[in-house]
């Protein structure tokens, strides 16, 4: 039991350099809040519709711009009047109406005898369901009618389509964190080829793929991509594409950077002595090479991409009807704000929770993987 | 000196020609154009109208004529509204843009420089961080929920300010817009110059000021500032092209009728070549910004002119 131990286990293992980024990470508060907060929100998005009933672009006419609520609707006072509505519309008088347990019971009388599927009428509104004929009168001028009462919760209200805030948040946390991750990637992509091809074969190539650069980044990008967007349709794809092929121009700068320095170093002398290709030590040598700083910049273009796929959106230019994206929410609010605050003030929330996060995240990242720049 | 403005502006040249020639193969190509109507006109009158404007041409002197028109200001006739050509029709919105940016800029250069100014001598208190926090809100919240929370708060819910429009274009009505629209570049010009100002208080001939017992005023207006505002200076030129040509969002948020709004709905609408002209006289207004923050920097930092 009380072995001596030896040299070997008493000193620590040397930490790897991801290890060391990760335990400076760690330590950072603000980053670790914004990582968590950031993973709620994405659970949020992609898992909270499992627990949701309602689909995003399901329409509830009986609620058409409620406010939010914990409470499930309807409330059992207003469904008197919903009832001799209801009625009207099928044509028959309401006599009686009782509610009971989640059961109501009505009795409706015409002059006429009546059809039983009147019925009907009372299932197409969303608070009754499962309607039957309990009793009908000898002259059929009479009819006891009996149904459920069918309650629906919508904790953050509804739209002015009668659409669940709720669902719709959700599904716009999905695409606006999708739009984001995917256009970075897209950018990711041809900011990291066009710049270690730039910076390895250097010279007069390198001075012109450069000089192109520095031309697309005088160039007033926001209404290039407006136009853009519009000439050429308005769907999901040729916003992720066309948002990541106006973010790239950064990313080439950083990677061109690194791979200058890289270029000069052993390794890729003796790659060259074996008689590799150019694109073989690009793709093999310079580019895991450049990995650090590129992850650095990710983190700091995803929020870029989000805003900017939510500004399209939010001018109508984006997303499409009846997908949403946070942008098109909060634009729906901000059209509506006077007679319903909560679809300005849910979206926006959720919004601006995820921008300080993934900031919070990146920033957190940056000091982690890169000590010396702070 | 005369050299140095010379040559900036020749590098701005192939700009100017890469985003007309852009501006010009994109309009051509884009699908769907503004005469393809529901019902397609009669062939001699589509081919009258495609001679009106220019349009049975060879693609490069089609191109060409662009390009001479372009320079003098002329971007065609607007393909929606007929009797307007494309250029009257921009500079019918731009001084209401420029009224707006002006505003949105004076509060956002003088709040963000004094702001940062305050923080940088009260460096790690209470009112640098109560300050930085106010930035980085600024930085972080884009202006098209900035714009709506603000007009939400201060017009629907305590009703001191109207939701919107251009009513008289008194600042009773441009006050919500120029909020929107300057907050966020406040916040920038905050952080910048709370950041360069610690470096500048910081260097030797500071010190020397101090030593010499000068009143803190003059030491930081006169000497310090003088430093310090170089990366402020810097970011002043896209922040006020971009403000000063209008943004989208707040505009079409708050209902002014200038560039950026008009610009949205011609895009909309695929007026092209109002669309076109916008994006040129943009990029022109980028140019310019450009170009002058580079000769001020170089008459404020000889060392730049022998770059």
């Amino acid at each position: 039991m009380t072995e001596p131990k030896t040299a070997a286990e008493t000193l620590r293992p040397s930490r790897s350099l991801a290890e060391l980024a990760w335990l400076r990470f760690r330590r950072n508060r603000a980053a670790m809040a914004g990582t968590i907060v950031l993973l709620l929100v994405a659970c949020f998005s992609f898992f909270g519709p499992l627990f949701v009933s309602h689909g995003y672009d399901e329409v509830f006419p009986s609620y058409v711009t409620v406010g939010p609520s914990l409470t499930p609707r309807p409330d059992p006072a207003t469904l008197q009047a919903v009832a001799e509505t209801t009625a009207k519309r099928g044509r028959v008088e309401l006599k009686s109406f009782s509610v009971e347990n989640g059961t109501y019971t009505a009795v409706i009388t015409a002059a006429r005898p009546i059809d039983p599927r009147t019925v009907r009428y009372f299932d197409r509104v969303n608070e009754f369901k499962d309607t039957t004929v309990k009793d009908t009168s000898a002259d059929g001028l009479t009819m006891t009618i009996t149904g459920h009462v069918h309650q629906e919760l919508f904790p953050f209200g509804t739209d002015s389509n009668g659409r669940d805030l709720l669902a719709r948040i959700m599904l716009g946390g999905q695409i606006s964190l999708a739009v984001g991750i995917a256009a970075s990637l897209v950018s990711l992509g041809i900011g990291v080829v066009y710049g270690a091809t730039s910076g390895y074969l250097g010279g007069r190539v390198d001075n012109l793929m450069m000089r192109f650069v520095e031309i697309l980044y005088s160039l007033p990008f926001i209404f290039l991509v407006v136009v853009l967007v519009v000439f050429f349709g308005r769907s999901i794809t040729l916003i992720f594409i066309v948002i990541g092929a106006v973010q790239w121009l950064e990313m080439s700068r950083i990677v061109r950077g690194q791979t200058l320095s890289l270029k000069r170093r052993e390794f890729v002398g003796a790659a060259e002595a074996l008689g590799l290709t150019d694109w073989q030590i690009i793709r093999r040598h310079i580019i895991p090479n450049t990995v650090g700083p590129v992850i650095v910049y990710v983190t700091v273009m995803v929020p870029q991409v989000i805003l900017l796929e939510s500004f399209l959106s939010f001018l109508g230019l984006g997303v499409q009807a009846p997908l949403a994206s946070w942008g098109t929410l909060i634009a729906e609010g901000s059209h509506n704000m006077q007679s319903a605050p909560w679809l300005l003030i849910f979206p926006s929330f959720f919004f601006v929770v995820t921008l300080f996060a993934l900031n919070f995240a990146g920033d957190g990242l940056r000091d982690a993987l890169d000590p010396k720049d702070r | 000196m005369i050299a140095f403005v010379f040559k900036r502006l020749l590098s701005a040249i192939p700009t100017l020609l890469v985003v007309i020639t852009i501006s010009f193969f994109m309009m051509r190509f884009a699908p769907g154009g503004p005469f393809n109507l529901e019902r397609p006109l009669p062939p001699q009158t589509m081919a009258n109208v495609m001679k009106t404007y220019g349009l049975d041409l060879p693609l490069w002197r089609q191109y060409l004529n662009y390009i001479a028109n372009a320079l003098t200001g002329d971007f065609g006739p607007s393909f929606v509204y007929k009797d307007n050509s494309a250029a009257e029709l921009i500079f019918k919105a731009l001084p209401c843009s420029i009224e707006l940016g002006l505003w949105a800029l004076l509060l956002s250069l003088v709040g963000g420089v004094i702001m940062g100014t305050v923080a940088a001598l009260r460096q790690n208190g209470w009112v640098d961080y109560t300050l930085m926090a106010f930035a980085s809100m600024g930085t972080t919240i884009p202006n098209f929920v900035v714009g709506p929370v603000l007009t939400l708060v201060l017009a629907v819910f305590l009703g001191w300010l109207p939701a919107g429009g251009w009513g008289d274009g008194s600042l009773y009505y441009l006050f919500l817009p120029v909020l929107a629209l300057g907050l966020p570049q406040l916040a920038v010009f905050a952080r910048l110059t709370r950041g360069s100002m610690i470096e500048a208080l910081t260097t030797d001939h500071l010190r020397t000021a101090r030593a010499y017992g000068l009143p803190a005023r003059v030491i930081v207006i006169t000497h310090a500032m003088r430093g310090a505002m170089m990366p402020v200076l810097s970011y002043l030129a896209p922040c006020a092209a971009a403000l000063l040509t209008g943004s989208a969002v707040v505009e079409t948020i708050f209902g002014i009728p200038g560039v950026g709004r008009y610009f949205v709905n011609s895009a909309i609408n695929r007026d092209y070549t109002v669309v076109m002209g916008t994006v040129i006289l943009v990029s022109v207004f980028i140019i310019v910004f450009n170009l002058i923050v580079d000769v001020a920097y170089a008459y404020l930092d000889p060392r730049v002119r022998h770059d």
